[in-house]
């Protein structure tokens, strides 16, 4: 059974906005009526080869949204969807695209082939659909070329979908026998040879087994090496994207077949075109990637569950390797930074040059200087642009010993150049003075390239640059940028950056007010350089920088002036206001930082508040962020004083917490809660109905990132410090989510490291809520925690027992032992004489090396020590 | 099929992800802050503060220990400082204690590695001594102590009868009790002195008697005892301590003095220096002193006939 929607769906498409708006409610109504019936319709439609391509192509379309959304909640509910469907309306629905794949008509079948791999995205992880490779391989053996093809790009799109660990060996080694016998130049058909590289690329990560097989690996890297010289330019570029691949995924086994490779990355990368090119020069840049991480973890002392070999492949090809990649330095195009998309062949040599002197640290000195001399005055800007550009990309990875030198003598010249006659050599001019101030000094620098005798002219030649085509500008506020940096730790001594702050903040105030600074990235570059400035300063600048709030709540004000017609208009205006509320928030947490310059904060709070809620209303997500962490940053400044703006902020606050899309925006509007608790303390009560209501909601939604929960167990402990005694009326809720949680982090065996972090985060977060909540209820309610107390205490020795814990979590589980006995005082001394993990925790702790925590121990040993002996 | 892998070209700056981390990482310390600060840890840490200001870092062993201007400058800021009574606390009859306060020198003892020694406020030493508390001579006999082993009193020392009366105990054998309640530190005065020989006549190895002060609980009679009922050293006044505080050093309203004509020859109180501060805290008024004086008569000798004070009074 299946209902005609040829018409609907050609409707769908109409170039009159009412027949399309008509059909689509039309879809619509029939997706929600009978789901079944709808896609069955639809993968009909599809297969039909008598349909029109427009309809059957939107029928595809269809189908493959209603199994598949980039948003993981929804992807979830559609995969549920699917599995809960008729029996018989998937296998209807199933045999359909397999027929559309053999379909004449290139369009559906290519269609067909993506669904299809949706369809084995959510049943081959369930077990369903066994017979799909069976059917698809019998597709190679038997099919037309244009099947073979198409049948190809379904195995590969599977491949993409579907994890490694849910086939079984066997039907990987058909499917990557059939991909390869596709690849072998026996195949006549390129078409069929195409879409098995391709396939191959995706069906790699697959191939463990194969890999750890000799004549297997041999078979496979031979067909990759046959199709990185096949006459057919797509086929060769899938063959290096397969290389690119295998770099990272097979870096081990790469051992024997590296002179082949080196032979033909580098004939691709000086002759071939250039997207092929692109893919030979990133073989070696992912080969960079494997051997930094390598080192690293040779460095740290650290070595994961696998010992993975160090071959210095780099090290040992870089005689040939530099000389290739300064050669595709020189092949610029005109004007190629003023476009963000733009990526070529000198751009990938550039990047692929500073990830090897990263691998290969001092040894790439010797090896790029000379090319520098040589080109760093010629008269054609490609080559005094390309020497520019191999200086900037060396400077991180080698030892300052061996580029102290180098850039001491290169400085004076640099800043010359700034003034170059060709915009691209100014440009990337200013990018490697950028990276000299962020490689060569600052607080971390022992030997800073800047003195105090450089600095006026350095700082003359930007502020001068600040002036200079938008491009230009912009790589010149980085450059300020990481100037800046160098000096953010002077710790109240007076900043050599002092006499010219004024110069510099006013250089940037111009720079963001210039006509041409809203078509680019340059306003944008130029408030975060200011925001970088306004944190390096000192208490000689501290005028000055109490000088810009007003300026900037000025300018925060005029946006509300802004004309708004258009989405585009109010994009902009979100922008601008985004940018100004982040230098107003980076403004009020320096200036709130010392006593002194508090008052300045708080005599304009009225003001400042009076522009955030004035943004808020504005509606937009990024600025709702910005607007957010700032009010956090007054809340802080003005303490108890905030409550009169609570009656008005507090709609937003909500509306923060209920920002589940914007996981980020949920997240800082929780750290803002607690802000304005520590500000308001028992002031903050009457709002604690609707703030706590809306937390719990937010750690029982699966639609809320689960980074956000840790950081709302925190705010518990916040609420609870800010409310005493009146926490009470909360705990009926809070405790079972605490229990809750803190069980479901004992549960996980957890071998992914991130999953450790987390479960340390979140073991963090339980744990400051049961701080708060102890020490809140310690003066007047000691004795609700009374029973929560054996619990809390398990809690903690599961924590001790991990090996896993991290210094975080073992200072919270620390404090809250010492809370407990404070808190429940001599009615909790029999919980303690059961247990004796503690003792060992604390006697552990107090041999870390770690002041505070030390000091926790101590005080908590003192504590329990006094219920025991009472 | 795969899009082709953009690196970063000459990466832009971005500061927005730096702004949340800056952020983040104030609320976090003052999420620590103020945990410290509810765990009482606060006030041992501002102590050290102050004292590295100095460019010098001591922990109570370390400062327990000093030698000359150091130890001066460091026992000079460890007292508990009461503040005058001038309104009745809540709660007077079951959360506070009440002493007789003798006349004398307020001032710290220190035992530790053989010998004692007493600091006045201004951290001047009184005396160096011999004495049975805990590592307080050098007796052969007596247990070997561990070099953390010292303890801390709060005294005076009272001139006629040469003998340092016990107001409070911050540590013993090394035990800090400077974050227990009084309640606690009394319990523990009362019950570890008496173990040893210092409430004993004096003697080679015990130069100066020491003796409990008397605590009573805040009722009529205890309020009777401390405020009129002989005691065995001249008065100076009445002390009232908060059962529930700890020990801070400085000024506390958990700790208050109380002095009248009745109850002190001495109305007047002296600074760290010695000299009379210009400005009593207590208000000279005498119709002040009396209203108060009432007010601890009225609500412990039993409600008053005249209906009019009582009004006047809030009762």
């Amino acid at each position: 059974m299946a209902l005609e929607v040829t018409p609907i769906l050609l409707n769908a498409q109409s170039a009159d906005k009412d027949v399309r708006k008509f059909a689509e409610d039309n879809l619509k109504q029939f997706e929600e009526q009978n789901l079944p019936l709808f896609l069955v319709s639809l993968s009909i439609e599809l297969a039909n080869s008598a349909k029109p391509a427009e309809s059957r192509r939107l029928a595809g379309l269809i189908l493959k949204n209603s199994l598949d959304a980039k948003d993981a909640q929804r992807k979830h509910e559609l995969a549920q969807k699917w599995l809960a469907l008729d029996a018989a309306a998937k296998a209807q629905i199933k045999a359909s695209l397999m027929e559309s794949l053999a379909a004449p008509v290139l369009d559906a079948s290519h269609t067909a082939a993506q669904v299809i791999a949706k369809v084995a995205a959510i049943e081959i992880p369930q077990q369903q659909w066994p017979e799909l490779i069976g059917l698809l391989l019998s597709n190679m053996r038997s099919g037309s070329a244009e099947l073979k093809k198409v049948t190809l790009e379904a195995l590969g799109y599977v491949c993409e979908e579907v994890s490694a660990n849910v086939l079984a060996q066997e039907q990987v080694n058909s499917i990557l026998t059939a991909v390869v016998q596709g690849m072998n130049n026996n195949e006549p058909n390129t078409e069929v040879r195409l879409s098995a590289t391709r396939a191959l690329c995706n069906a790699l990560d697959f191939a463990q087994t194969n890999f750890e097989n000799d004549v297997e690996r041999d078979y496979i890297m031979r067909m990759v090496f046959e199709a990185a010289v096949s006459p057919d330019e797509r086929v060769r570029q899938a063959a290096f994207e397969c290389l690119v691949s295998i770099a990272s995924t097979y870096y081990e086994k790469l051992q024997p077949y590296m002179q082949n490779i080196f032979t033909v990355t580098s004939k691709a990368v000086k002759e071939d075109k250039e997207p092929v090119a692109l893919q030979a020069i990133e073989f070696w840049s992912a080969i960079c990637d494997e051997e930094i991480e390598i080192q690293e973890e040779i460095t740290s002392g650290y070595s994961g569950d696998s010992e993975v070999p160090y071959f210095q492949f780099i090290k040992k090809a870089l005689t040939y390797l530099v000389p290739l990649l300064l050669e595709t330095m020189t092949k610029q195009e005109e004007d190629q930074d003023v476009d963000e998309d733009v990526w070529n062949l000198s751009m990938a040599g550039g990047t692929c040059l500073g990830l090897v002197a990263r691998t290969v640290e001092d040894d790439i000195v010797p090896l790029v200087m000379p090319f520098i001399q040589d080109n760093i005055v010629k008269p054609d800007w490609r080559c005094r642009e390309a020497a520019t550009y191999a200086f900037g990309s060396i400077l991180e990875g080698p030892s300052l010993e061996k580029l102290a030198p180098l850039v001491n003598a290169a400085l004076g010249f640099l800043l010359n150049a700034l003034k170059d006659e060709n915009s691209s050599v100014k440009d990337t001019t200013a990018w490697t003075l950028g990276r000299i101030f962020e490689f060569l000094h600052g607080p971390g620098v022992d030997k800073s390239v800047i003195t105090t005798e450089s600095l006026p002219h350095i700082l003359s030649c930007l502020l001068e640059s600040l002036k200079d085509t938008p491009n230009v500008a912009e790589r010149t506020c980085g450059a300020l940028y990481f100037l800046a940096q160098g000096y953010e730790e002077m710790r109240g001594q007076p900043s050599p950056l002092s006499p010219f702050y004024q110069q510099i903040v006013e250089g940037l105030i111009h720079t963001a007010d210039r006509e041409d600074a809203s078509d680019s990235r340059l306003r944008f570059s130029a408030y975060e350089t200011l925001n970088e400035v306004v944190r390096c300063s000192t208490e000689e600048t501290a005028t000055i920088v109490m000088q810009l709030m007003p300026i900037i709540m000025q300018k925060l004000d005029s946006t509300f002036q802004m004309q708004v017609v258009s989405s585009d208009d109010r994009e902009k205006q979100g922008e601008v206001q985004a940018l100004l509320c982040g230098v107003l928030q980076v403004i009020i947490q320096k200036l709130s930082a010392a006593e002194s310059t508090k008052v300045t904060v708080i005599q304009f709070a009225d003001q400042i508040m009076g522009l955030f809620l004035k943004v808020f209303a504005c509606r937009s997500a990024t600025v709702h962020e910005e607007a957010m962490l700032a009010i956090g940053a007054v809340a802080y400044a003005t303490g108890s004083q905030f409550e009169k703006y609570m009656s008005e902020f507090y709609r937003y606050l909500e509306m923060g917490l209920q920002n589940y899309e914007e996981y980020q925006v949920c997240a800082i509007t929780v750290g803002v809660v607690g802000d304005i608790c520590r500000a308001l303390e028992e002031k903050v009560l009457p709002y604690c109905d609707g703030i706590m209501t809306q937390l719990l909601k937010d750690l029982s939604s699966n639609q809320l990132h689960r980074s956000v929960k840790p950081p709302i167990f925190s705010c518990f402990g916040d609420i609870a410090l800010a409310i005493g005694e009146h926490f009470e009326k909360y705990l009926m809720y809070a405790l079972p989510m605490l229990q809750g949680a803190a069980e479901v982090t004992a549960q996980q065996a957890l071998q992914d490291p991130e999953m450790i972090d987390y479960n340390n985060q979140l073991r963090t977060g339980i744990l400051e809520a049961y701080s708060g909540i102890l020490q809140g209820f310690k003066a007047t309610k000691p004795d609700l925690m009374l029973q929560s107390g054996t619990h809390v205490l398990q809690f903690i020795e599961t924590i001790y027992r991990d090996e896993d814990r991290d210094e975080v979590v073992s200072k919270a589980a620390v404090g809250v032992l010492g809370d407990l006995a404070d808190t429940l005082g001599t009615p909790a001394a029999g919980m303690f004489r059961q247990i004796t993990f503690y003792k060992d925790f604390l006697d552990m702790v107090q041999m870390m090396d770690d002041a505070p925590l030390k000091e926790t121990a101590a005080w908590a040993m003192a504590t329990i020590n006094r219920i025991l002996s009472t | 099929m795969a899009e082709l892998r953009h690196r970063a070209h000459k990466k832009v700056i971005s500061d927005q992800q730096r702004r949340r981390d800056v952020a983040l990482d104030r609320q976090k310390q003052q999420r620590r802050d103020l945990q410290l600060h509810f765990r009482q840890l606060a006030t041992a840490l501002e102590d050290q503060r102050v004292v590295e200001e100095e460019e010098h870092e001591w922990g109570l062993a370390e400062g327990a220990r000093l030698q000359g201007k150091d130890a001066k400058k460091w026992f000079s800021g460890q007292f508990m400082l009461p503040e005058w009574l001038i309104d009745i606390p809540l709660g007077l009859k079951s959360d506070w204690y009440v002493m007789a306060r003798p006349a004398g020198k307020r001032c710290i003892v220190v035992s530790s590695r053989g010998t004692t020694v007493s600091r006045l406020r201004n951290g001047r030493v009184l005396h160096s001594f011999p004495s049975a508390l805990p590592s307080g001579a050098k007796v052969s006999s007596g247990p070997i102590q561990g070099s953390s082993s010292f303890t801390i009193l709060d005294c005076i020392f009272h001139e006629a009868d040469e003998t340092y009366y016990v107001l409070d105990i911050m540590c013993w054998r090394g035990y800090s009790l400077y974050d227990c309640n009084t309640e606690f530190r009394l319990f523990w005065r009362d019950s570890k002195i008496v173990e040893t020989d210092a409430l004993k006549p004096p003697s080679t190895h015990h130069r100066y008697r020491f003796s409990l002060l008397p605590v009573y609980e805040c009722n009529a009679k205890g309020l009777e005892a401390a405020y009129r009922e002989e005691q065995t050293f001249l008065r100076d006044g009445i002390l009232f301590y908060n059962r529930h505080a700890h020990y801070t050093v400085g000024y506390t309203p958990l700790a208050l003095l109380w002095k009248d004509s009745q109850c002190s020859q001495y109305l007047l109180d002296t600074d760290a220096k010695g000299e009379v501060p210009s400005l009593q805290q207590s208000s000279n008024s005498n119709l002040m002193a009396l209203l108060v004086r009432v007010m601890i008569l009225l609500s412990y000798w039993g409600p008053c006939q005249d209906k009019s004070l009582n009004r006047i009074l809030h009762f």
